[in-house]
């Protein structure tokens, strides 16, 4: 089902995100998002997130698929040529997976095979503009694909929290021309930052974005987060609320709290939300329920 | 060895909006230069009241000689709308560094030869792609100043201006950003179609030579 059609019919769209492990069995992962993931209207499978070699995003979409969920397919242009590319969307599109998120991938060096070779042939707006090629029935090379085309939700990612919002907004217009339907945000953790954003994203592109969550383990995390990872900025007030009681940080509860608290001050600014577990599926439920979702 | 090759003169007749000041780098051995056709597309737009001046010189990546030269010809570049290079891909950016208030475009694609590279004095780099993108990016080249080579914009890897590969390098595409804020044509990006590099252009050399 195509995250689209549900923007569409006016519905704030929910999704979850899961990280392939490094090894063949997903039992406990599909488990997992049967008993937490229930009330999400998609999953993301993030591919070699972080640039660390893992199962394959195409391979884990299609058993979520076939348990009955719907995957977004999350796509980098780190590790694939433009011939792989868009094998994989054909791949994809003939599984049935229509939901594609394209991402142009964090660097090689910065994974667990840094000595790799960074391929980016494409990046994240040819690939979009790829996507719209194919769906016309035509590949990148120029020759006709056989029979009905692919028709796929061609989704994109922005920060609104970056440093270099300017340049966040040129690339966003950039992948709206070549084809973005939907973007899920970076994750938001100052909501006025992100409220000033999306004024401007609205105002000037009207497109259906879903606000990034990230439920906050503790202090430490923020703090890595804010030092390291480009395009978060966490404030000083909520570190200082994840440091107020140790032991109710530690069962989730607080961040839990705060990451409600984020998505009910930015509600009448999105379309959805995008929540990255990093390991807390079995938050979602009453994160979603103190959101009022 | 590089050679550098006209773009078509559909794209040259694009870029030359209003008049332009002309520069042609003539001064590297290891560049193979198509000088005639070069002069001729010069005299055309000469003929046709578009030139406000030319300097051809050696070795235009040389920016404290090229300073000397640029200094000289101040009136002619200040009546321009555009400096119009015909140089390998480092001659444009250093150009383009100089003068950073006026519109600095490439004339000319950078091929790639095998075999031995010169020595040039370069503060800039060129990867010889072949399809040159300094003219939708204010003369800062995407290929080399991007860890990743994006051609497309910004990855969103970029922390407090600093690339995510390197934290010692500024990010490419945000002084892309700039320099074309400053020049108040950021337009250029936002409508620029999407790009896709042609790894193909090895044999465009044999070409190049044969159309001389």
């Amino acid at each position: 089902m195509k995250v689209t059609d549900l923007f569409k019919e006016g519905k704030f769209v929910v999704s979850a995100e899961v990280g392939p492990p490094k090894g063949i069995h997903i039992e406990e992962m599909i488990e997992s998002a049967k008993k937490y993931l229930t009330k999400i209207d998609a999953i993301n499978v993030t591919d070699n997130q972080s640039s660390v070699m893992r199962l394959g995003s195409l391979a884990v979409c299609k058993a979520l698929k076939d348990e009955g969920f719907n995957p977004i397919f999350q796509m980098t242009c780190r590790d694939r040529n433009r011939i792989a590319l868009e094998s994989d969307l054909l791949s994809a599109a003939m599984f049935g997976i229509d939901n594609v998120l394209a991402l142009t991938g964090d660097y090689t060096k910065l994974g667990d095979h840094p000595g790799a070779k960074p391929v980016f042939d494409l990046d994240s707006v040819s690939l979009l503009y790829t996507m719209g090629q194919l769906e016309q029935g035509i590949d990148l090379g120029g020759q006709p694909l056989e029979g009905e085309a692919p028709t796929f939700a061609k989704g994109a990612v922005v920060s609104p929290c970056s440093d270099s919002l300017d340049a966040q907004l040129v690339k966003m217009e950039r992948k709206i021309k070549a084809g973005a339907q939907f973007f899920q945000t970076q994750a938001v953790f100052d909501s006025e930052r992100y409220i000033k954003f999306a004024e401007i994203a609205k105002k000037e592109f009207d497109v259906p974005i879903q606000l990034g969550i990230i439920i906050p383990k503790n202090a430490g995390m923020c703090n890595f987060m804010n030092n390291n990872v480009a395009g978060i900025s966490i404030p000083a007030s909520i570190i200082d609320e994840l440091k107020a009681d140790k032991e109710r940080t530690k069962a989730g509860i607080t961040g839990t709290e705060i990451a409600a608290r984020i998505i009910r001050e930015c509600k009448d600014y999105c379309q959805g939300a995008h929540i990255m577990t990093l390991g807390w599926e079995d938050k979602i439920p009453s994160l979603m329920e103190q959101a009022g979702l | 060895m590089l050679i550098t090759q006209l773009k078509a003169k559909e794209t040259i007749d694009a870029l030359v909006v209003g008049k332009a000041f002309i520069l042609n780098c003539f001064g590297c051995k290891e560049v193979y230069f198509p000088e005639k056709c070069a002069t001729e597309l010069q005299k055309e737009l000469s003929d046709a009241g578009k030139v406000t001046g030319i300097l051809t010189m050696d070795y235009i990546c040389n920016p404290e000689n090229l300073k000397l030269h640029l200094e000289a010809r101040k009136d002619e570049i200040a009546a321009a709308d555009v400096v119009l290079v015909f140089s390998c891909g480092v001659g444009v950016q250093t150009v383009a560094g100089l003068l950073e208030d006026k519109k600095v475009v490439a004339a000319c694609d950078t091929l790639r030869l095998p075999g031995f590279q010169g020595v040039t004095p370069q503060e800039f780099d060129c990867d010889q792609c072949g399809m040159c993108f300094l003219n939708g990016t204010g003369g800062i080249c995407p290929i080399t100043a991007c860890s990743k080579s994006l051609v497309n914009g910004q990855c969103g890897g970029a922390k407090n201006g600093m690339c995510e590969v390197d934290p010692n390098m500024e990010c490419g595409w945000e002084r892309i950003q700039k320099r074309l804020t400053k020049l108040g044509r950021l337009d250029i990006l936002k409508n620029a179609p999407v790009q896709i590099r042609d790894y193909s252009t090895d044999d465009a050399t044999k070409e190049c030579k044969q159309s001389e």
